[in-house]
């Protein structure tokens, strides 16, 4: 699996996907600066956390018209598999390439701590390697990861099988207290129609190896390499 | 030549949690008379225009395509012919 990782100015988990990609799964990465405009010869495409752009103006709404953006974009419409991990997430809803908005936490704090997040579906790149109710441990660390969406949208992503991870207690039940920030319905991920991108705000990169206290995000990188080798893209 | 000012607002159907915040430090302090308050952004920007009309269309395009995200929020926009002159202590054309 040929992985581009796309640096923004303020990009600061770049090196954390490489480093998991790279050194424990022994795929093959490059780094796609934001003023390049071909993602030629990839199969995964990851915006990866941090600040673009000092989060002015609103998180991602900057990175969004950055010249990489539109081939991004051409490479989501083709099928290619896509990734938004927390920063990377809000820039794909910016994008408009996920629906939805992330909002200020709802309690105004930066919360940087493990949660539980439950699998809702199997069925996109990143999750085939799990099983629907499963739960995966995996940190976030945010300050605007407040999933919002009109109510129409948000019974059409449910309808789709679009929402992929829900913040959740230890044994998968979704609760009040498992929700670290205010996302409604307890969406932490969700997936387009087609299921080939996906945007999170947990960091499944930094859970892929147990001297970090989890492995549980290996299964959304492995989940990806599967979901080509059975597309055989 | 035009100033413009942009308030940037979230839509009323969406929680904002800086406007509750503030609105707890208010009553905190005694003002409990506040019922509600909501946090935006105000942008002033200054731009060359051939009239209002013009100046209007391009902030409309600007606010759609950048300056809010109509998924969460809503603008409204003030705008003012202003004289080409520079305000103090913004600088000029240098040297003139």
């Amino acid at each position: 699996m040929r992985t581009g990782i796309v640096v923004f100015p303020g990009t600061w988990s770049d090196r954390d996907c490489a480093h998991t990609l790279l050194d424990v799964l022994q795929e093959p990465v490059r780094y796609v600066d934001h003023r390049e405009q071909h993602l030629d010869g990839l199969d995964l495409v990851i915006l990866p956390g941090g600040f673009s752009y000092g989060d002015h103006l609103r998180c991602g709404a900057i990175a969004r018209f950055a010249p990489v953006m539109e081939a991004v974009t051409d490479f989501a419409n083709r099928g290619g598999l896509v990734l938004g991990i927390c920063n990377g997430f809000q820039i794909l809803q910016e994008a408009r390439l996920l629906p939805g908005a992330l909002l200020r936490n709802a309690s105004c704090e930066f919360r940087c701590e493990w949660v539980n997040l439950r699998v809702e579906q199997s069925e996109s790149a990143f999750t085939h390697d799990c099983r629907p109710g499963q739960v995966l441990r995996i940190p976030i660390s945010h300050g605007e990861g407040n999933f919002f969406a009109d109510p129409d949208t948000l019974d059409a992503i449910e309808r789709n099988g679009q929402v992929v991870f829900r913040y959740c207690a230890p044994d998968g039940r979704v609760t009040a207290n498992a929700n670290p920030n205010g996302s409604l319905r307890n969406i932490a991920g969700i997936a387009n129609s087609r299921g080939n991108v996906v945007g999170m705000m947990p960091h499944p990169e930094r859970a892929c190896e147990a001297l970090l206290g989890s492995v549980d995000g290996l299964a959304v990188f492995r989940s990806a390499i599967h979901a080509l080798t059975r597309v055989g893209v | 030549m035009f100033r413009a000012e942009v308030f940037v607002t979230l839509k009323p159907v969406v929680n904002d949690p800086a406007g509750l915040t503030i609105k707890g430090g208010l009553h905190a302090l005694g003002f409990e008379s506040v019922t509600e308050v909501r946090a935006g952004k105000y942008l002033v920007l200054r731009l060359d225009a051939s009239d209002a009309n013009q100046a209007r269309q391009r902030l409309d395009e600007m606010a759609q395509q950048l300056l809010a995200n109509a998924v969460i929020e809503d603008y409204r926009i003030e705008l003012q012919p202003e004289s080409p002159a520079p305000l103090v202590g913004e600088g000029g054309d240098g040297g003139s």
